[in-house]
């Protein structure tokens, strides 16, 4: 089981999650420095992702979409802040339109994923927080989420209505 | 870890896994239904709908009341929407990019 920690602070609307993984550094960094790589990781298998522009590098941009099982694309992007490679990233993940221009109606997430050697392996933290409980909701609801994504999207449409 | 959470979490993914119960909160949610008038919906016995009821009310995604002999149900909009919901769901999303990246890392090795 690679997860070895998990914190929510309802406070700070953040989750840290620090896994344990049976590679290198420079390997777990590939992961993300890959498009390839990354889109199979990023999605679950009914909502894959599919990488469009892919620079890691400070001030650089990745854009990508994700598929839901009934074919409509929710469409992200990441203003890459800092990069430490292999070390450290951070970016802000945020919602789009179809051309890629940054929705501003809605939520940014901030993250920093950091890797570390441990013990022959890579000790990873993952730190995402929201500006309000809103704004994480909407990104649940825009189809982020694993296995009862579908479900949770229902209960909201019908919450709208 | 928190447990406590963790099995809050896993009571409310459980809940959420099944389509019959999705429909049905999606009913309760809308305004408070007796258990019987929710069980005509399926075509399923009273006692499996029953069951179902009780799954979402463990998870926390619905409570029940009495009313003579009618059990009246109704969904939690505001379990359906707190944040330790929401952070729970996306520790699930988390996990399941933990898990994938565990699985490419163990394919691609030599």
């Amino acid at each position: 089981m690679p997860v070895v920690d998990v914190k929510q602070d309802l406070d700070a609307l953040s989750l840290t999650i620090v896994a344990d993984f049976a590679a290198p550094v420079q390997r777990i960094w590939e992961l993300y420095a890959d498009p390839r790589q990354l889109e199979r990781v990023w999605g679950p298998p009914e909502y894959p992702a599919t990488f469009v522009e892919h620079d890691l590098t400070p001030g650089g941009r990745v854009t990508y979409y994700m598929t839901s099982p009934e074919g409509d694309r929710y469409f992200g992007y990441w203003d890459v802040a800092e990069v430490d490679a292999p070390q450290h990233f951070s970016f802000a993940d945020g919602f789009a339109d179809a051309e890629f221009h940054p929705n501003p109606d809605l939520p940014i997430s901030h993250n920093l994923y950091s890797f570390a050697e441990h013990e022959g392996g890579t000790r990873a933290t993952y730190v995402s927080s929201f500006t309000t409980a809103e704004g994480l909701q909407q990104v649940l609801d825009m189809g982020v989420v694993e296995g009862s994504t579908s479900a949770i999207n229902q209960i909201d449409i019908l919450l709208a209505t | 870890m928190d447990e406590p959470d963790e099995d809050g979490a896993d009571a409310l993914f459980h809940a959420l896994a099944d389509r019959t119960r999705r429909d049905i909160l999606r009913r309760v949610l809308a305004g408070e239904q007796s258990v019987s008038a929710l069980a005509s919906h399926y075509p399923m016995s009273f006692d499996a709908v029953q069951k179902h009821v009780a799954v979402l009310e463990r998870a926390g995604l619905l409570t029940k009341r009495r009313q003579g002999r009618e059990a009246l149900a109704s969904g939690d909009v505001q379990v359906v929407r707190s944040a330790a919901r929401l952070l729970s769901e996306l520790e699930e999303v988390w996990r399941g990019r933990i898990a994938r990246i565990d699985a490419l890392i163990d394919e691609l090795q030599p």
